[in-house]
């Protein structure tokens, strides 16, 4: 029997001759991650242990970026505990504000995350590297403890799912379109434990943000990982780093033709219309034209899944010379330092800022409710964030939607949830 | 080990924002993050709770983030066990890693009803709700688990296995 991407990277990291579905390992980790809110608990942990030394200081990495530049006192002291640690540690990827980014953004751009890779984050977004042919996946403060100390994380080998995309996309239809659409048909537990590898024609020609974008959202429906087989989109997107953190270009790992999957499904693109998760699940999702008059008060273009470059592109072709209903918010929030200064170079700021947006320095922020706005009670906003949960972005009795950057710009635009068309 | 207390119910996909909302994260302050256990999905919930209680809930339970503030404030709000249809895996994780016990099982999760007092006996693999007077028989956890759950947790069994 053969094996699929997940399982060759799983077993290259073990002692092991093969390896199954179900079973639990022991495997090496290439990198582990930590932000301001897990890796206070994990460096606790860590200390407690009676570790002195972290297993390798060049594969840890420490990004205070959730509730960074720290929103009051409280996430002061959180974001210095992991400074100190970096420090006494002599961790080399500690990234202070001014040069960290949105974690799961900024590791892809400096080259930190590379294919092949084993790599393991207490943020459950890490799932995000999946895009470059990596395993990578989120795991809690102890688990991060136990890495920094052993090099080590116990993992069971998930069994894996196939989703195969067919046809071109539409215009103002993405990555982001693609896992909404993919987890609106198998729910929030669809693949709960599980892989899920992303292949067919449209992601062969599917930019690597988009990639991104819909390996990011995998732990949206409960699965383990989300993968892409590297090719040339990756290599491109590797080989153009500049100043890259880690040498080499990693290794290539593909799914055997005869590797077992437990579940295989197809999909038909050519059909596929933007998209938005209707409150309070990720799940929830319908068309964009078939939510009608559902006005909002805040619009966020940012986050992990959609701040990257080519997402605030597509943002500014909409709302270039145009302006936000005067009575939403439109806070932009670029995912990276150098993605905020390729946009500022670009002219994309001064679009938004004409627009009536706000445009703000790299932070999580608003996605999780953090900080750099919250919704008030009965608030509702249009998000490309990737959680739609009660109370997410703030009031228990606030609503998000998410979707893609082009349907945020456009919404903010129309006060109300629009398609694209409607604006441009 | 045995735990006994009274069921509290939710539903399907309860995620870790409703069990410890992003607002109370910039802490690592176990009784402070207890304060707000479950909040954005019960709020009365920590007025409700006693030492020992037990969470009974659908299906997905601890979706979303990996905060490990989730498991930390439940077992710190003095609640003795999670049953559920089944876990989403981080929370599942984070359980076994700093030791607060769960039972996945449909059947179970299922039958139990809000206020019923509940045995839940992992070593033995049984469940007997005594109000309802019925007795469940559960899984046991696979041996790799149980070496990380007798050790009190994932730093601990690590630190056995380095002794």
């Amino acid at each position: 029997m053969g094996y699929t991407i997940t399982e060759k990277i799983l077993l290259a990291h073990t002692k092991l001759k093969a390896i199954r579905p179900g079973e639990f390992i022991d495997a090496k980790v290439d990198l582990c991650l930590g932000n301001d809110i897990t890796a206070p608990f994990a460096i606790e942990e860590f200390e407690k242990s009676g570790t002195k030394k972290v297993f390798d200081k060049k594969k840890v990495v420490l990004v205070p970026d959730h509730f960074a530049p720290a929103k009051d006192m409280k996430s002061a002291n959180q974001c210095k505990v992991l400074a100190r640690f970096a420090d006494k540690q002599e961790i080399k990827n500690y990234f202070e504000v001014g040069r960290m980014g949105v974690e799961h953004a900024l590791l892809p751009e400096i080259g930190l995350a590379l294919p092949g890779d084993l790599i393991i984050g207490a943020d459950s977004h890490t799932c995000t590297y999946g895009a470059l042919g990596a395993f990578s996946t989120g795991v809690g403060s102890t688990d991060l403890a136990a890495a920094m100390a052993t090099g080590e994380c116990w993992l069971r080998v998930p069994e894996s799912m196939k989703f195969v995309y067919h046809g071109k996309l539409n215009k103002w239809v993405g990555g982001k379109d693609l896992i909404l659409h993919t987890i609106g048909d198998i729910g929030v537990d669809g693949a709960r434990y599980r892989a899920m590898e992303f292949c067919g024609e449209t992601i062969e020609n599917l930019p690597m943000d988009d990639r991104l974008a819909m390996c990011n959202m995998a732990i949206e429906a409960g699965g383990k990982n989300g993968i892409i087989a590297p090719d040339k989109i990756t290599e491109r997107f590797v080989k153009a780093i500049k100043n890259k953190a880690k040498p080499g270009f990693g290794r290539k790992y593909f799914s055997d033709k005869d590797a077992v999957y437990c579940d295989v499904r197809e999909y038909d693109v050519r059909k596929l219309e933007p998209v938005v998760a209707c409150p309070n699940l990720p799940s929830n999702v319908k068309p964009v034209r078939a939510v009608k008059n559902v006005s909002i008060d805040q619009v966020v273009i940012g986050s992990c899944t959609n701040g990257r470059l080519s997402d605030l592109q597509i943002a500014a072709k909409i709302l270039k010379g145009k302006k936000a209903k005067s009575n939403v918010r439109l806070i932009v929030i670029p995912a990276t330092q150098k993605i905020y200064l390729e946009a500022v170079q670009e002219g994309l700021a001064k679009i938004f800022i004409d627009a009536g947006g706000v445009f703000s320095t790299p932070t999580c922020g608003p996605c999780l409710g953090g900080h750099m706005g919250i919704l008030a009670e009965g608030e509702r906003a249009v998000a490309t964030t990737n959680r739609n949960f009660t109370g997410r972005m703030g009031h228990p009795a606030s609503e998000v939607y998410l979707s893609n950057p082009a349907v945020a710009a456009a919404s903010a635009v129309k006060g109300r949830i629009a398609h694209p068309e409607e604006v441009i | 080990m045995a735990y006994k207390g009274r069921a509290h119910r939710f539903g399907n996909d309860i995620n870790t924002d409703e069990i410890i909302p992003a607002r109370y994260l910039h802490t690592t302050d176990k009784a402070e993050l207890a304060r707000h256990c479950m909040e954005d999905a019960d709020k009365d919930f920590m007025n409700k709770v006693k030492r020992g209680d037990i969470i009974v809930a659908g299906k997905n339970f601890g979706c979303g983030s990996s905060r490990e503030h989730a498991p930390i404030a439940i077992k710190a709000a003095g609640v003795s066990c999670v049953i559920a249809e089944s876990f989403a895996r981080i929370f599942f994780r984070n359980c076994i890693n700093i030791g607060l016990p769960i039972v996945e099982s449909e059947e179970v999760a299922k039958a139990i009803r809000a206020r019923d007092t509940v045995v839940v006996d992992t070593h033995s693999g049984i469940v007997k709700d005594l109000t309802a007077k019925k007795s469940f028989k559960i899984e046991k956890y696979p041996p790799f688990m149980e070496r990380i759950i007798k050790a009190g947790g994932l730093m601990e069994s690590l630190n056995k296995r380095k002794r």
